[in-house]
């Protein structure tokens, strides 16, 4: 009895010991892509910020969709609310620092997570998708309506940041704005794979297999959601905010179907239920996505199709998932 | 007076039109299980069959018509086939990603060879018109869009209650595997009224191309619709898919005549409150 506890004591601090392992790991690979990416593309920063803000987005898909299994097509409600509380700020309440900026797209971004949360989480499976895709619709077309507010279709030009705490400028090849990516992406990513991993994580985990069986055990399934949703929509804003300081614009495409239905396409392209997954499927996805459309814009819906019937084909648990059950497969043959 | 005799007419008519495009898509969910985001696409295909055969081959209007519905069926089969085969049974997500594949897929090529314009279906003189009611007179086409609505809605009504194809159909709904082992073969089931949905939707594509424009986003842009159709109505239901047609059609011709300057605004909104209030659909069974 007491050797069992004791092993079980050691497994758990040495399973503990391979998570905080694979945490760091996979720190420093982000950190590692985003020096190769910073020599490689010295030219091309704004597409490599881009990419760091719609990673955002995708993780934040992952917690709902990956970790609770809602399925929606209208999670760029959240991205773009942030993204319009971070522009209105600096447009029509003189809040210009980038910090503060980013403080109010996450506020928003937890707003809308709390309003589209109660709503979605109203109904399952095909009412669920359909109230997703009503919610995105119904944003846009207030966004578009309120043009006093928002600019309308021409979008909200003038947001113009000040210098980093003060120190570090926006310049115009948008170096500072990488770094504040990356650096909000790294530090975001690290309180995801807390959260995940956290009681309340597997709670959500649980739900996702078995919402009858953990009201049983006396946990509330809605409550639970919600407030993923929440945390969801405080990521999602950040991400908006991300894009609308480094962009200094923000436009009705960062509240539309197209986003959100493409941030599901990187997020199932990497794999859903794993955070690796939706960073994964965001950078090889935006590549693939820069390198196409350059070369010709026509194909590029044709190829996204195809992209997406081969993976649900052949790699249904996407790139990462793939890759990861392949290596487990390898080690275990191994040993 | 005049105003609100227009908005019934044209809420009609669109409405029907709606019917004859989601009905298919609303069967085949009942009785498949299958979220087909790719619907829509069908009628779009359906739509540029037409588009080509009456405009640039000079074709009448009737023999465009069925030329669409059974070009549209011939290329529906081996997607069919090849695709939806594997996906029947999957969970909702995979079923999401692979229609919205081919929908993306379809509406690329459409662009590639159809070219990004918007493509009309020239009208038989017979339709051009208007017809006097006596008090009001009414635009032709619309009478023949809300005619066709009804006579698919009788015919299905028809097929579904008082045939022996009806019965099985109906058995695969409530109970696929009971059905099958009563000795219902459920993969004709599948195949004959996957081959219907698409037909329809095809008709729906050419009949409604004066209210819904064929343009390569057709797929994409109707697609919200096509669904909230089926959602409000209940998947399986005529009736409540017929109801929910004229609602939703009523709410969104409403607007668009009372407030264009909100757009889609409370259509959505009303989706939205509808499928709070009823989950399962206006006549969605408790499962």
């Amino acid at each position: 009895m007491t050797m069992a506890t004791v092993n079980d004591t050691l497994a758990a601090a040495r399973g503990n010991r391979r998570k905080l392992g694979r945490d760091l790991a996979g720190l420093s690979v982000i950190l590692a892509l985003a020096v190769v990416g910073y020599l490689l593309f010295p030219d091309n920063l704004a597409l490599l910020t881009r990419m760091t803000a719609i990673a955002l987005l995708v993780l934040s898909l992952d917690l709902v969709t990956g970790y609770c299994g809602v399925a929606t097509l209208g999670h760029a409600a959240l991205f773009g609310t942030g993204a319009y509380a971070a522009g209105i700020a600096a447009v029509h309440f003189g809040i210009t620092d980038p910090l503060l900026m980013l403080a109010c797209g996450i506020f928003g971004g937890i707003v809308a997570g709390l309003l589209c949360g109660m709503v979605i989480l109203r109904a399952h499976g095909l009412p669920q998708l359909v109230l997703s895709i009503a919610l995105i619709h119904l944003f846009h077309e207030f966004s578009n309506k309120a043009s006093s507010w928002t600019g309308g279709s021409d979008g909200l030009a003038g947001i113009a940041p000040d210098p980093l705490i003060g120190l570090f400028a926006f310049d115009l090849w948008g170096r500072t704005a990488y770094v504040f990516g990356i650096v909000l992406l790294a530090v975001v990513f690290t309180l995801l794979r807390l959260v995940v991993r956290s009681p309340f994580g597997m709670l959500c985990r649980g739900i996702k297999e078995d919402p009858i069986r953990i009201r049983a055990m006396g946990a509330s399934p809605k409550v639970t959601l919600v407030k993923m949703y929440m945390i969801s929509g405080a990521v999602a804003g950040a991400g908006g905010a991300l894009n609308a300081i480094s962009t200094q614009v923000v436009g009705l495409d960062s509240l539309s179907f197209t986003l959100s239905a493409e941030s599901l396409v990187m997020l199932v392209l990497g794999g859903t239920g794993s955070l690796f997954g939706a960073l994964t499927g965001t950078i090889v996805f935006m590549f693939f996505e820069d390198i196409v459309s350059a070369a010709n814009p026509f194909h590029w819906l044709t190829m996204v199709g195809a992209l997406l019937i081969a993976v649900v084909l052949f790699a249904p648990k996407g790139l990462y998932g793939t890759i990861a059950a392949a290596a487990i497969r390898w080690r275990e043959a191994r040993r | 007076m005049q105003t609100v005799f227009s908005i019934a007419v044209d809420a009609l008519a669109y409405g029907m039109v709606l019917f004859v495009i989601s009905i298919g898509l609303s069967v085949t969910m009942g009785l498949m299980r299958v979220v087909n985001l790719a619907h829509g696409a069908f009628a779009m295909i359906g739509g540029y069959i037409a588009s080509y055969a009456a405009r640039d081959m000079g074709l009448g209007y009737g023999f465009a018509l069925m030329i669409a519905v059974f070009g549209t069926i011939l290329i529906a089969i081996p997607i069919e086939r090849l695709l939806y085969r594997r996906i029947y049974g999957a969970p909702e997500l995979t079923q999401v990603l692979m229609t919205i594949g081919i929908t993306f897929c379809i509406i690329g090529i459409a662009n590639y060879v159809f070219g990004p314009t918007l493509k009309t279906i020239p009208l038989p003189s017979g339709l051009r018109g208007s017809v006097d009611l006596g008090f009001r007179s009414i635009a032709t086409h619309r009478l023949f869009a809300i005619l066709c609505g009804l006579a698919v809605a009788a015919a299905l009504w028809y097929a579904i209650e008082k045939t022996a194809f009806g019965v099985k159909l109906r058995a695969a709904v409530d109970n696929a595997a009971m059905a099958a082992a009563l000795g219902v073969r459920t993969e004709i089931v599948y195949a004959v009224s996957f081959a219907v949905a698409v037909g329809l939707a095809a008709l729906g594509g050419v009949v409604g191309a004066e209210l819904l424009p064929v343009e390569p986003y057709y797929a994409l842009r109707y697609m919200v619709t096509f669904l909230v159709v089926v959602s409000v109505g209940g998947a399986g239901s005529i009736p409540g898919a017929l109801v929910a047609c004229l609602l939703l059609g009523g709410i969104d011709t409403a607007g668009r005549y009372l407030v264009p300057e909100f757009g889609e605004f409370f259509f959505y909104l009303a989706v939205i409150a509808i499928v709070c209030v009823f989950p399962r659909g206006l006549a969605g069974r408790t499962r």
